[in-house]
């Protein structure tokens, strides 16, 4: 085995035999994060559920019975739930990604290792979460006797590439970037909890007026959701053309994240 | 054959600019409103260098150190903080990258920077080793197959499914340490570790790093810990300010070595400031010390038998909840001749909000001469801070028995031990 060192400009490579020789270690470093995801809090992975049905019951009296919101024909609780869920994945992994890097900082600054599989792994969490997230939804459907269109689960691998795409891309740059601008510590939340409103998660897309769809639809979750909710709830014909902006969008912001962290790599160990 | 090949090596990095102070309200508001855009300009800078173009703020960690390493090497790195000792060590297993210059590694590459690296408080001892050997870039089967011999060496015994929180600061230490023995690397690259553990357990390592440089490892060790480095290493190399200033067989560097530090003390000033250059890779450190004799008189002047009293000041945060502080007393041939450890000598830990503190020591039973003083700051499994050169005194007067004979460290040894004559009535 020879090592070569000298000075990096510009993009790091990907060296791909390398990534592979670490798969190990990402599936350690995920094992860690989900094991020490509600450790030393009394109800445990419990939160992995209350989180988003709590949010669901607060979603549905607010916007549901007080503003009485359209949900496209169907109870009010089972979509903003479905939406939830699928949002919950893309804003914790975010979370959790734009992290990643400041809170492994003691590893990254002793120890070599591809620093892109941090963040990487640190998304598994919000998959396991949505699994448990996923049983309360089973509960909510059977209680309001609401039986979904099934073959819409097909739809599911694909959607979980692109929120994969999209939280990758986007959680490099923002991971990067939190090394030297500690600022997305404090923006990160804040942007999220706008971003919720501008994706249809509370409120039916068919509410927006034709003229601006087309703003939501760049927001890649956009298609995400509405697919789901379309082929699970059957509220509506899959929007194809959406769904294939969705796509297209998270493919330019994963490539984008990833060459802005490749390139931002290189100084970590001095700047952190 | 060389197995490791450096040439021309640099490594440039920049300081962060202070911090100025303003005057006037209005001043204050102008920079408050334009802070963010010098943030910004600043904050960029950090990783911007423009070719070949000295700037004020810039330090040069490293500047074209070549060297070749034998296979089975046993290579010390010593030098002050600060001189690029670890730096190098970075560089060499990819953990950053060089500004300028080229370095050839043939063979699988370990660092132990630290130990315990990515250890988990709430994980248990079976976990850590798992992640902990992960980390170091062992595969699971290794580690499962030495699993059973790292917990061996850890004497960890039956604790190893409690978490690591629970452990005592020994059992973690020596936890990480047998994950650490347990590397199997053709290259070891080891930074001051061996600093962390007890005494006994520090020899166990000794014994163990020499192991593995006799079955052929090529070892760089750095270690402010002379004694270690001649034990260990056959050849040496004395880094200062980013410089080789002498590499050859391990005694005439040392030697050169500590007589140099000798000289480097201010003999006569009771009140150091650090030299900001000296601590740019600790986040926490020493900014200051200052020597008082039991009067309270600041001097660096001292009698046989008087008390020194050093108040330590520290500055930054500290990356871990507590931490151990240390001195060592050089004589003037460069001697060790004592030191006190607050953590092992005396379960003494320092929180991280300690930002002062005081050391007491004495009664001086040394001879008249001239010593320095060397504080350290330790973590559970790191150096925090070291600072070699950090205040220096004088034995000015040394007449421990009953006439007005002088002892000097010169002529009669640095201790003084009491001990008395007397003639035996021979038993009829």
């Amino acid at each position: 085995m020879k090592t070569i060192i000298k000075p990096k400009k510009g993009l790091s490579s990907l060296d791909f035999k390398e990534l592979w020789s670490y798969r190990e270690l990402f599936y350690f470093f995920a094992w860690r994060d989900i094991k020490l995801r509600y450790k030393q809090t009394i109800l445990g992975i419990v939160w992995a559920i209350l989180q988003p049905f709590l949010t669901m019951v607060v979603f549905t009296v607010i916007f549901g019975r007080l503003a009485d919101m359209p949900s496209d024909n169907i109870p009010y609780p089972i979509f903003v739930y479905a939406g939830l869920l699928l949002w919950n994945i893309f804003s914790s992994s975010l979370n959790h990604i734009s992290q990643s890097i400041i809170r492994n900082a003691a590893i990254i600054q002793k120890v070599y290792l591809p620093r892109v599989i941090l963040p990487a792994a640190s998304m598994i969490v919000s998959f396991v979460d949505f699994l448990f997230a996923g049983f309360i939804f089973i509960g909510i459907m059977i209680f309001y006797k609401f039986m979904p269109n099934f073959t819409g689960l097909l739809l599911l691998p694909l959607l979980f590439i692109i929120i994969i795409l999209i939280s990758l891309g986007l959680g490099w740059f923002l991971a990067a970037f939190n090394v030297k601008y500690r600022d997305i510590h404090y923006a990160l939340p804040f942007f999220i909890q706008l971003l919720i409103f501008i994706t249809p998660v509370i409120y039916p897309i068919s509410i927006v007026p034709k003229a601006y769809q087309w703003v939501l639809a760049l927001n890649p979750m956009t298609g995400v959701i509405e697919s789901f909710k379309a082929g699970f709830l059957g509220t509506m014909p899959i929007n194809w053309s959406s769904l294939a902006i969705s796509a297209g969008v998270s493919i330019v912001f994963f490539i984008f994240g990833l060459a802005y962290f490749l390139k931002a790599e290189k100084t970590f160990a001095d700047v952190l | 054959m060389s197995i490791i090949k450096i040439n021309n090596l640099s490594k440039c990095y920049r300081i962060g600019a202070q911090e100025e102070g303003y005057s006037t309200i209005r001043e204050a508001i102008m920079k408050g409103i334009t802070a963010p855009f010098r943030n910004f300009a600043k904050l960029q800078k950090l990783t911007k260098f423009k070719n070949n173009q000295e700037e004020e703020d810039m330090i040069w960690a490293l500047k074209d150190i070549s060297l070749e390493v034998e296979k089975g090497e046993v290579l010390g790195i010593i030098g002050r903080n600060g001189s690029g000792k670890t730096t190098l060590l970075k560089i060499l297993s990819s953990i950053t990258s060089p500004t300028k210059g080229l370095a050839e590694l043939h063979g699988r590459v370990s660092s132990l920077l630290e130990v315990g690296t990515g250890f988990h408080p709430e994980l248990t001892g079976r976990e850590n080793i798992f992640l902990n050997g992960a980390i170091l870039g062992m595969k699971k089967k290794e580690i499962k197959k030495s699993f059973d011999d790292i917990v061996a060496f850890s004497e960890i015994g039956k604790f190893i499914d409690t978490p690591v929180k629970r452990y005592s600061n020994g059992m973690w230490v020596r936890l990480a340490f047998a994950v650490a023995a347990y590397l199997q690397p053709e290259i070891l690259l080891i930074d001051e570790v061996l600093a962390v553990g007890d005494i006994a357990f520090q020899k166990k390592c000794l014994g163990r790093t020499k192991e593995a440089a006799k079955g052929g490892r090529t070892v760089l060790f750095v270690s402010h810990n002379m004694g270690a480095v001649r034990s260990l290493c056959q050849k040496a190399i004395w880094l200062d300010k980013g410089q080789i200033i002498k590499k050859g067989e391990v005694n005439e560097v040392v030697r050169d070595y500590e007589r140099v530090q000798m000289n480097e003390v201010n003999q006569s000033s009771s009140f150091n400031k650090r030299d900001l250059k000296d601590i740019k890779n600790s986040n926490f450190y020493i900014s200051s010390v200052e020597m008082i004799n039991s009067r309270g008189e600041k001097t660096t002047l001292f009698r046989y038998n008087d008390k020194i009293n050093l108040i330590v000041n520290f500055n930054g945060v500290l990356q871990a909840d507590r931490y151990s502080l240390e001195f060592h007393i050089y004589n003037e041939l460069g001697q060790l001749v004592s030191q006190g450890i607050s953590g092992f000598y005396h379960g003494k830990y320092f929180s991280n909000e300690t930002k002062n503190a005081s050391i007491e020591i004495g009664p001086l039973a040394l001879t008249s001469g001239k010593y320095r003083i060397l504080l350290k700051v330790m973590t559970r499994t790191a150096q925090a801070d070291i600072w070699e050169n950090a205040i220096g005194f004088d034995i000015i007067e040394c007449q421990p028995f009953a006439t007005s004979w002088e002892m000097s460290t010169l002529r009669e040894g640095t201790c003084v031990i009491q001990h008395s004559f007397k003639e035996l009535k021979k038993d009829n």
